[in-house]
């Protein structure tokens, strides 16, 4: 594969194609996708090496927007499909795009497989909380108590939380951010592109037709602050107006509670910076903790929250099949006269 | 009973008024149909086995077929652990396992009791009386020992304590009475060499590789071995000691093949052939898991097996394996079948090449999973949601299914298309000997991948043949995006124009009709090629239609056989064929899903004979049919 000579001259629009694009004016979808084409001309990697792989669902047209190679197939099992491509040929760089309910409702199963046997895609899961394709019924992350056309009455069920649930898989990269907050979804998409594994990044989307407003508790100018934990790898874990409030982890509960630097705490020491938990993204424990904190009494992890490397499956089914061609010749008169025989 | 007369004759049929008794101590047959039976732990698998490579070297035609329990591990001595392999060779060509046995040998009660409706009246019945004790009988459902209170006297019965007799060969190896009990299966085996004249030597091999790392267990086996067939010599059962001569097979090395193992060799050579690397789908299923199992050993043919999540995934993997320029393979059974219905439709949208292989079992839903039937034939012509047509193909042998796996990717990568491959329980855990073919004598797969980016669009078809171009990713300048949605047939893009879609529709059938130019006619197996009664089979119905109607044109009756490999598209001559005839029958192991498919294209008055009770047909079964309809 050519990954050497094409680099840096590729821009934005080599990746837009000429096929209208058929979201909702307003969708959030559009700004993923325009910092999708934004980002991915600095990795190098040719245009044809490149495969997008979608379910079903409005996230799902994302193949037909993308210059490259593209398999809109069926709703919930692109990361199936991936299976096949990838063990076929695992220098592709493969990208899947899905929706909550094309990954966790009716997919949720292939997502599972994937993260725990770490094929090397990356996924890109809109999470809108809400079917947007079949016009607004309620989805697996949509909050409980959900008015939609199907649940007139709010929805009855726990969601799931996207997240958290990959971290359960045993994903080997999870991360979160916001469709439209640019600077911080293209460094979330580079951190993606450059892990080897299943890079999971769950992508908050609004729906502006059928869930308007799904996360402008945290997402607004006026919230931003106070309810964004932006995490990074190695720096202590503080967000706030003025950058003063921080996580700490109560060793009692083995759970994480919100101090002020500089103000007293309920037992009346007065926190200072040594108190508040330093990211680690290594630290599956810490992972979890942050995926799952409840909202608002704390704020929403954003960034890398969990990445380590280790074995991806499509690089070890490949090292065993060339350890068997190593081993033995690929004879097909000697298997057809293997075991017992007799002339006639 | 008459029917049974042809069928290769039973030790007790064969007198010398035959004239096929030589002189020498040993009775000469034409054949011979024997059952091992006994409990799962007994080891019937194993002697059935033995027994078989036993009989292909001494160059007897054969069939055989495995009756498993359907629980893993039932409990010792019960009906339903009861074990069960048939094995009928002949010296001519054999069709099928054969219908009654001739022999039938029971390792304690309940394999008695479960096997003896299926002893020949008059046959030999070997028993160990050893297992007969009042436990065992109690669980088998004896009241009174039925070697013992006359019920059995319509049998030639020859009881022998085996398991005494074999713990008494054994004693020198020191194994404990546990672990000797456990050679009985040679012992039996021993004696049934002994009776057919075998050489015990491969045996003896086949016993010491098995269990080179446990040589006191090898050494008891071979003496059990041994020992068995010395009983025969000293105990007074001459007058059982029979031959049945070579059968006049085409020259060649030959093998004994089951139907899944032949399967998974097909693929691999369909891979080779084709130069392309395989990928197989698969999640494990009853009986189908042998195909992913032997395809797992062979990946110095550049073959990756994955074991899936579920079927969905396992033929989703399959279709993105095709999609990236491999063969991608699914082989499933009955209900992984119908959770491959969706995905099988996208390979058909984008016209991806897809092999999915069903092995049937007994259905609707569990079924009889250890059971074979043929009732997934609508299944696959129809089972999907709107015109999705796909090839269907049929394996009528064990043997065949190597020819037909491979029929499936030349006829999947040639068109563009996904190919249903149908076999059954039956071909895939019975076997037969099979002719290896030379490597060069196999046909050629000419495999070729667009890359001329130059007017290229994904739908492009071959004038010819209708297939789109395959185009890879990877392949610079052929970037383009394929999806379930209707295409645009002049540009590929999605459309929703109503007269583009009924012409993809059309064009997407129409390329199926097309490999009719490309298959074999349709030929007469047995009989001629007109006349009062055409007997129609398809799949593993082989063996037996074959044999019933070659019996009934012995006796005079004008009857012939055909047997449809190809059910889609149908031979292009199958219409002409059936014309030719007054009445056409067609068996099936199902409701008469072949009957409906030729009755609505033929407008032929097809009769149906369904059977459908997880067994395969009788040949007698068959015989009885057709002439109760030509004789009466
Ligand atoms: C087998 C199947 N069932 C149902 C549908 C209908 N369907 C299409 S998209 C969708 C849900 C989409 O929701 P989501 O995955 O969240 O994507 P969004 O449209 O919100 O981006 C459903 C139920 C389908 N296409 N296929
Ligand atoms: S329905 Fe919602 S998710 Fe779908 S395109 Fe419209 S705004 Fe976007
Ligand atoms: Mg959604």
């Amino acid at each position: 594969m050519s990954n050497v000579i094409q680099p840096a001259q590729l821009t934005r629009k080599d990746f837009a194609t000429d096929q209208d694009v058929r979201w909702c004016p307003g969708c959030g979808d559009y700004s993923i996708l325009a910092n999708v084409q934004r980002v991915m001309p600095e990795l190098g990697i040719p245009l044809d090496d490149i495969v997008w792989i979608s379910g079903i669902g409005c996230s799902s047209r994302f193949p037909y927007y993308m210059n490259t190679y593209g398999f809109h197939t069926i709703h919930g099992r692109a990361p199936a499909i991936a299976l096949g491509v990838k063990a076929a040929n695992p220098k592709l760089s493969v990208w899947l795009a899905t929706g909550d309910g094309d990954a966790l409702s009716i997919g949720g199963n292939h997502l599972l497989h994937c993260l725990r046997r770490n094929l090397d895609v990356k996924v890109l899961l809109f999470n809108n909380r809400i079917y947007g394709l079949t016009k607004g019924q309620y989805s697996p992350t949509s909050e409980v108590g959900k008015i939609t056309k199907s649940t007139p009455l709010g929805s009855t069920d726990q969601p799931v939380d996207p997240a958290s649930f990959a971290l359960g898989a045993h994903g080997s990269f999870v991360a979160r951010s916001i469709d439209t907050e640019a600077q911080h979804l293209t460094m979330v998409l580079r951190r993606a592109a450059a892990h080897r594994g299943t890079a999971f990044t769950e992508i908050y989307q609004n729906c502006n037709v059928f869930n308007d407003g799904a996360f402008e508790s945290f997402r607004s100018k006026e919230h931003q602050k106070e309810r964004q934990l932006l995490v990074e790898h190695g720096k202590p874990l503080l967000f706030g107006e003025q950058n003063d409030k921080g996580l700490r982890l109560n060793p009692r509960t083995l759970g994480l509670e919100v101090v002020t630097l500089g103000a007293p705490d309920a037992s009346g020491n007065v926190v200072t910076e040594q108190d508040v938990l330093v990211h680690d993204e290594t630290n599956p424990a810490l992972a979890y903790l942050l995926a799952r904190m409840p909202f608002p009494e704390f704020p929403v992890a954003l960034g890398v929250l969990f990445a380590e490397q280790r074995p991806t499956y499509d690089a070890s089914l490949w090292e065993q099949n060339e350890r068997a061609k190593a081993a033995q010749p690929a004879d097909l008169g000697a298997l057809l006269r293997s075991g017992n025989t007799w002339q006639v | 009973m008459t029917t049974e007369a042809a069928v290769p004759s039973s030790p007790l049929e064969s007198s010398p008024a035959e004239g096929l008794v030589d002189s020498a101590p040993r009775r000469k047959l034409r054949g011979a149909v024997v059952r091992f039976a006994g409990d799962s732990g007994d080891g019937m698998q194993v002697t059935g086995s033995q027994f078989t490579s036993s009989t292909a070297l001494a160059g007897n035609d054969l069939a055989t077929f495995p009756d498993f329990p359907a629980e893993i591990r039932a409990p010792a001595g019960t009906t339903y652990g009861v074990s069960g392999f048939q094995i009928n060779f002949a010296s001519e060509d054999v069709f099928t396992p054969g219908d009654a046995a001739d022999v039938l040998v029971t390792m304690n009660p309940a394999a008695l009791k479960t096997n003896l409706k299926d002893l020949k009246r008059g046959g030999l019945l070997i028993a160990n009386s050893g297992a007969f004790s009042t436990a065992n009988l109690k669980k088998a459902g004896y009241a009174t020992n039925p070697l013992e209170d006359g019920s059995l006297d319509g049998y030639e019965l020859l009881t022998i304590d085996i398991t005494k007799n074999t713990q008494a060969a054994v004693k020198e190896s020191g194994l404990s009475n546990k672990e000797s009990n456990r050679c009985k299966n040679f012992w039996t085996l021993g004696l049934m060499f002994w009776i057919y004249g075998r050489d015990m030597a491969p045996t003896i091999d086949w016993i010491e590789k098995k269990f080179a790392k446990q040589p006191e267990v090898a050494r008891a086996n071979v003496l059990a071995l041994k020992a068995g067939h010395a009983y025969g010599e000293t105990a007074e059962i001459s007058h059982y000691r029979y031959e049945v001569p070579k059968a006049p097979v085409e020259p060649g090395l030959y093998r004994n093949i089951g139907g899944n193992i032949a399967t998974a060799w097909g693929l691999v050579a369909a891979s080779q052939l084709a130069k392309l690397p395989l990928v197989l789908g698969a999640y494990p299923i009853t009986p189908a898991s042998d195909v992913l199992h032997e395809l797992s050993r062979h990946k110095q043919f550049g073959i990756s097996t994955i074991q899936a999540e579920d079927e969905i995934a396992a033929v989703c993997a399959a279709i993105g394996a095709s999609y990236a320029g491999n063969i991608g393979v699914t082989a499933t059974s009955g209900p992984g079948m119908a959770l491959k219905g969706e995905a099988l439709g996208l390979a058909v949208s984008t016209e991806l090449p897809l092999v999915i292989i069903n092995i049937q079992r007994g259905g609707p839903s569990t079924g009889l999973p250890t059971k074979t039937e043929q009732a997934d034939l609508l299944q696959a012509m129809y089972g999907r949601n709107g015109e999705a047509p796909v090839a269907v193909l049929a394996a009528q042998s064990p043997g065949d299914c190597f020819y037909m796996a491979i029929e499936a990717v030349r006829l999947a990568t040639k068109y563009m298309a996904p190919v249903i491959l149908l076999t059954d329980g039956y071909l895939a855990n019975g076997t037969e000997p099979w002719k290896i073919p030379d490597v060069a004598d196999l046909p050629r797969l000419d495999v070729q991948f667009r890359t001329d980016p130059e007017g290229f669009h994904p739908f492009l078809r071959d004038p010819e043949t209708l297939a789109r171009a395959w185009a890879i990713p990877g392949t610079p300048g052929l970037r383009h995006r394929i999806g379930g949605l209707e295409k645009d047939y002049d540009s590929g893009h999605i459309s929703y124009d109503p007269a583009n879609h009924e012409r993809m529709c059309k064009v997407r059938a129409e390329k199926i009709e097309r490999m009719a130019r490309d298959i074999p006619e349709q030929t007469i197996e047995e009989g001629v090629d007109s006349g009062k009664l055409l007997v129609v089979g398809w799949g593993s119905t082989y063996g037996a239609i074959r044999e019933a109607v070659r019996r009934c044109r012995a006796r005079g009756l004008d009857v012939s056989h055909a047997h449809v490999r190809y059910l889609n598209p149908l031979p292009r001559n199958l219409g002409d064929v059936l014309g030719r005839f007054e009445r056409v029958l067609v068996p099936e192991l199902n409701l008469g899903q072949l009957s409906l498919l030729l009755r609505s294209r033929y407008l032929v008055p097809a009769e149906s004979y369904p059977k459908i009770q997880g067994q395969p047909f009788r040949i007698a079964e068959i015989e009885d049919k057709i002439r109760q309809l030509l004789e009466s």
